[in-house]
């Protein structure tokens, strides 16, 4: 069952599931997977032969590319929740996004003509602080486009799209590179093409504010009780109990995430597989994220959005067991590499799902901002936190120690969720409200 | 804008976007091809006579056939004609009859490998690596060599820049990842979580060699010691260490400007005064110097308006040396005496 804003108001719930509208995608939401599909065969082709490139080609070594990788993330993070107030402030959702997608198809143009390593880090950086921008604004114009009732199942479909083209990017970029060696600069145009094609299609086929209050007039042209302008945006209205409730979850499940950068390590250190394999591991990942991105979102809408977050992270520390079994073999690799696309399917677009629907309407940019910061915060603590804990105790024990803090973190989380929401002590599980 | 206009502007774009990245495409396919198809951008030597002598083995990058190739020139005449191998290279070090490659097979799947050749550039034995390759040097007694890598991320994981240096034995089995060795800086053992070690060179000895680690924005040269497992710091601000033939300097490079965008000049330290010189010169310097003699370094440096092609240049070991174009087209050098 689906507890909107006004449910939560009135504080009761409106009626039972399932829902009985039938699930319909609005074109906006397909509009705007395909934007993010080309942004991410453009960004993901990139990425994939970038070390090669700076290595191989330029002749660099990379030394300080990890330290200003990290000041980067710390940009985007503060970019992303300003992109997303701005956003909301002004209702300029589509523009907010357009400046986003902009500027990480103007760094393709730099690009083409970078050869210095300031340059291409520079360039990097502009691609980062462009999907800063651009993340939250997108995402509160999926919300607004979907039915509520559908949202995770909408955000599914969007992130399905999104990873086709993580997929391909990749794949495409190294199929450049076989057919022609050092066409480097082959893969750049090809990313800057797909970039151009990306933002063509948010411009042209995503309606902006002006094209989506004439359509909200003509809808409501009959039910003149209601009000076309929106409420003004205020920070407090996202300081809501279940917002709050949301950030602390997300925070307190992000504290014991670390990243699969270290599974694929264990992994790696495992079995001859995966290191054989290593470059190909996270198309495994993002194979099972794609196929399961709509079934998951779907379930979250039907069986609880909450309920499949969490979950999402159950199949995490079933990654992490894997990774740490004794056992060695391909299947186990493949078992760790399914779970964690199991894991960004079942949380990704669940977690931009969650933070719209309790972000009231004028507010919603920002709410999805803070409650993605709030989980790349974490993880990132987590990260520094499991290195540390990589070399202190060895992968091995501390993969363990990281497997049994994720399943307490896990209970704590059921825990928080069953005494915290509303309705719980009506019978009803509490989770089924979300 | 109707609908209408809107999808046929998107037709429009799209044709001339994806029309546009085709032509370009095939055109540089072709220039590929005819690059690789035509001569050599530099003069080929067939004597066979001087191979066994005494030689600089090299990654060739002149266009044309045999880009990316070893190639060879004799010591006394590094600017004469080379010989070009048909192993294929992106670092290449050569010491006692065994000479490793490190090489990026390009593919759908990109893989890297360390590939060991006998003295006649007979394939021996493969080692799958885990990244980009970056540096690579053989004991001098061909017994042991050391691959640094880098690994890199992927879509999921952030900052997750990270070196992989291993030392393998010729005759079988390794000593794992450098990372895990006990770190001593000054003394004391720290674990830093985001070390890193690169860049080894060996000493005469089977157990001692000296390497970079790195933490934060710190590096140290550091010496290592395979029995004991572990790596002692000897002084700061130094990368890439390449220890001279006669044991009694190292030569590393070391950054001028601390930051995001480093600048290294390559130093000189006396091991026994431990005095330190560096050879100032207006461009940075990224790679890890090579001995001719034991007085002369060799370097690559990337070629000025060209990408994908460096020259090898040579430089004297005294404050003010001027360096000298030694090698064009080539990159990776190993002097073989």
């Amino acid at each position: 069952m689906y507890l909107s804003f006004s449910d939560r108001k009135g504080g009761k719930a409106a009626q039972a599931w399932p829902s009985s509208t039938p699930f319909k995608i609005s074109p906006v939401i397909i509009s705007l997977g395909i934007v993010s599909m080309f942004t991410d065969i453009s960004s993901e082709s990139v990425a994939a032969v970038l070390p090669l490139y700076i290595t191989g080609v330029l002749g660099l070594s990379m030394v300080a590319y990890g330290f200003l990788d990290g000041i980067h993330q710390g940009i985007s993070a503060i970019v992303r929740i300003g992109a997303g107030w701005t956003a909301d402030r002004g209702d300029r959702h589509k523009a907010i996004a357009v400046l986003g997608y902009g500027l990480s198809t103007f760094a393709r143009v730099w690009l083409l003509f970078a050869t210095g390593f300031g340059a291409i880090t520079a360039v990097i950086g502009l691609d980062r602080i462009g999907k800063g921008i651009r993340t939250a604004p997108r995402d509160a114009m999926i919300t607004e486009a979907a039915q509520p009732e559908h949202l995770a199942r909408s955000f599914g479909v969007h992130r399905m799209l999104d990873t086709v083209g993580a997929t391909i990017g990749p794949l495409l970029a190294f199929i450049v590179l076989l057919l022609i060696p050092n066409g480097y600069h082959t893969v750049f145009v090809v990313s800057l093409a797909c970039g151009v094609l990306g933002l063509a299609v948010l411009g042209l086929l995503v309606p902006g504010r002006r094209q989506r209050v004439l359509e909200k007039q003509a809808a409501i042209a009959d039910t003149a009780s209601q009000a076309v302008s929106r409420a003004p945006f205020a920070w407090r209205e996202l300081n809501n109990p279940q917002m709050r409730r949301l950030l602390l979850l997300a925070g307190i499940l992000g504290l014991v995430t670390i990243g699969d950068g270290f599974i694929y390590l264990v992994l790696q250190s495992k079995a001859s597989f995966a290191a054989t394999w290593f470059p190909l591991l996270y198309v495994g990942t993002n194979l099972a994220y794609l196929v399961l991105a709509v079934p998951l979102g779907r379930l979250a809408d039907r069986w609880g959005r909450l309920r499949v977050f969490i979950a999402g992270h159950g199949a995490l520390l079933a990654a992490y067991l894997c990774a740490v079994l004794p056992a060695t073999g391909a299947a186990f690799t493949i078992g760790a590499l399914l779970l964690l696309g199991v894991f960004y399917a079942a949380t990704d677009g669940v977690l931009a799902a969650l933070a719209g629907q309790f972000s009231p309407e004028a507010s919603k940019a920002s709410g999805i901002a803070a409650a993605q910061t709030v989980v790349a915060a974490s993880r990132f603590f987590a990260s520094v936190g499991f290195g540390t804990l990589w070399f202190m105790l060895g992968r091995e024990h501390a993969m363990v120690v990281a497997a049994v803090a994720l399943a307490a973190a896990l209970v704590a989380a059921v825990i928080l969720v069953r005494r915290l929401l509303p309705g719980a002590k009506s019978g009803d599980s509490a989770l089924d409200a979300v | 804008m109707s609908a209408r206009t809107r999808m046929a502007w998107l037709a429009a774009i799209t044709i001339v976007v994806l029309g546009a990245a085709v032509i370009y495409a095939l055109w540089s396919y072709n220039q590929y091809q005819l690059r690789a198809q035509s001569a050599s951008g530099v003069a080929l030597s067939t004597d066979e006579t001087w191979h066994t002598g005494p030689r600089i083995i090299f990654r060739n990058t002149a266009p044309g056939s045999g880009y990316g190739h070893v190639a060879m020139v004799p010591l006394e005449e590094p600017a004469g004609p080379r010989t070009v191998t048909e192993a294929v290279c992106d670092r290449v070090y050569a010491a006692a009859g065994t000479q490793m490659c490190l090489r990026t097979n390009a593919g759908i799947v990109t893989t890297f490998q360390a590939v060991r050749y006998d003295s006649q550039w007979r394939e021996q034995q493969d080692y799958p690596l885990p990244g980009n390759p970056s540096r690579v040097r053989v004991s001098s007694d061909g017994q042991l060599f050391a691959t640094t890598v880098f690994v890199t991320g992927h879509a999921y994981a952030p900052a997750s820049f990270s070196t992989a240096t291993v030392i393998t034995k010729t005759a079988g089995g390794d000593h794992g990842n450098l990372e895990d060795f006990t770190l001593l800086v000054d003394g004391a053992p720290i674990a830093p979580v985001d070390r890193n070690v690169w860049g080894v060179t060996f000493t005469q000895d089977q157990n001692t060699f000296y390497a970079t680690a790195a933490s934060g924005q710190k590096t140290w040269l550091v010496r290592g010691d395979l029995a004991q497992r572990t790596l002692t710091s000897l002084r700061e601000n130094a990368e890439c260490p390449s220890l001279s033939p006669d044991g009694t300097k190292i030569a590393f490079k070391k950054n001028l400007k601390p930051g995001p965008t480093p600048f290294w000049n390559l130093a000189v330290l006396e091991l026994d005064s431990n005095t330190e010189t560096l050879l100032a010169q207006p461009r940075s310097i990224d790679d890890q110097a090579e001995w001719l003699n034991d007085s002369t370094l060799l370097y690559g440096l990337p070629r000025e308006g060209a990408v994908g092609d460096e020259d090898v240049w040579s430089v004297g070991i005294e404050s003010g040396a001027v360096p000298e174009l030694l090698i064009e087209h080539a990159w990776s050098p190993s002097v073989l005496r």
